[in-house]
């Protein structure tokens, strides 16, 4: 098979190839879950500073509200949402949901990623109304 | 190997699940609470030193945040497992991938829940 296969490794990421716009899903998918592990363990340890008392914990409170920071938890945010839901979709769709009904391979085929493109089509239209909601909350920078 | 694999892709899938819903959540009160408090009229400032405290006494919650990140580490750690393994395949790259995403969930694992307990006690 030409173009990119299993051995092309993180290469392979880059090409949505005939999954077409699925496939960026899927680069996404992983780009926002690397980022939210990311966020996590850095979440874990910045909570921790609970332990070391209230003034510890209102002056690094009071960092997060530096806008760099917010638009950084903005952007948490945004991959929480789209990975959320995208993650959903691909549960569902592995479970047999919104695949369509199994058909005779009759000329011109059809792909089961027409049936599953409604339910892709959806769910991203609702990641993007809260992506939008979730700007306006979080991006107002005090004073 | 194959059902091993297979489990391990179903309780990932489950722990998607609880993140989706409990994490939704947490995300949803905590840093979204002017607008949370449209709809909840008793969301108040969910990350002030008196909320925190209050929160870290609570039992239930404690054990609650425990469990969540338990959650929240395996699927992650997963993820993080998959992505690797594509990338290097040889059998001694898998070994260490898996002692690194061991090591890198349950040592994460500890340090999150020891803070939980340790607030939890000293309150």
């Amino acid at each position: 098979m030409k173009g990119y296969t299993h051995g092309s490794g993180i290469f392979a990421w880059l090409a949505g190839g005939r999954r077409g716009f699925e496939g960026y899903l899927y680069l996404l998918h992983r780009i926002s879950g690397l980022a939210l592990l990311l966020f996590l363990m850095a979440h874990v340890f910045l909570t921790s500073t609970r332990l070391l008392g209230e003034e510890v914990w209102e002056a690094v409170m009071a960092t997060t509200h530096h806008p760099v920071l917010m638009f950084a938890e903005y952007l948490v945010f945004a991959a929480f949402v789209f990975h959320a839901l995208n993650g959903l979709r691909l549960v569902l769709v592995e479970l047999g949901f919104a695949v369509g009904k199994p058909d005779r391979p009759v000329y011109p085929y059809k792909s089961s990623l027409d049936s599953q493109r409604v339910l892709m089509i959806v769910l991203m239209i609702i990641t993007g109304v809260l992506i939008a909601l979730g700007g306006f909350e979080i991006l107002k920078f005090p004073g | 190997m194959r059902s091993r694999n297979l489990k391990f892709w179903l309780l990932n899938a489950i722990c998607g699940l609880i993140i989706l819903v409990f994490a939704g959540m947490h995300l949803a009160s905590f840093h979204l609470d002017d607008m949370m408090a449209l709809v909840f009229t008793n969301s108040t400032e969910p990350l002030a030193w008196a909320q925190v405290s209050a929160r870290g006494a609570n039992l239930a919650y404690a054990i609650g945040y425990v469990i969540l990140l338990g959650t929240a580490l395996f699927h992650g750690f997963y993820g993080l497992h998959t992505v690797l393994t594509e990338v290097w395949s040889s059998k001694r790259a898998v070994a260490a991938v898996n002692l690194l995403c061991w090591l890198g969930g349950l040592g994460m694992f500890a340090i999150g829940t020891a803070a939980a307990i340790y607030f939890h006690v000293m309150l």
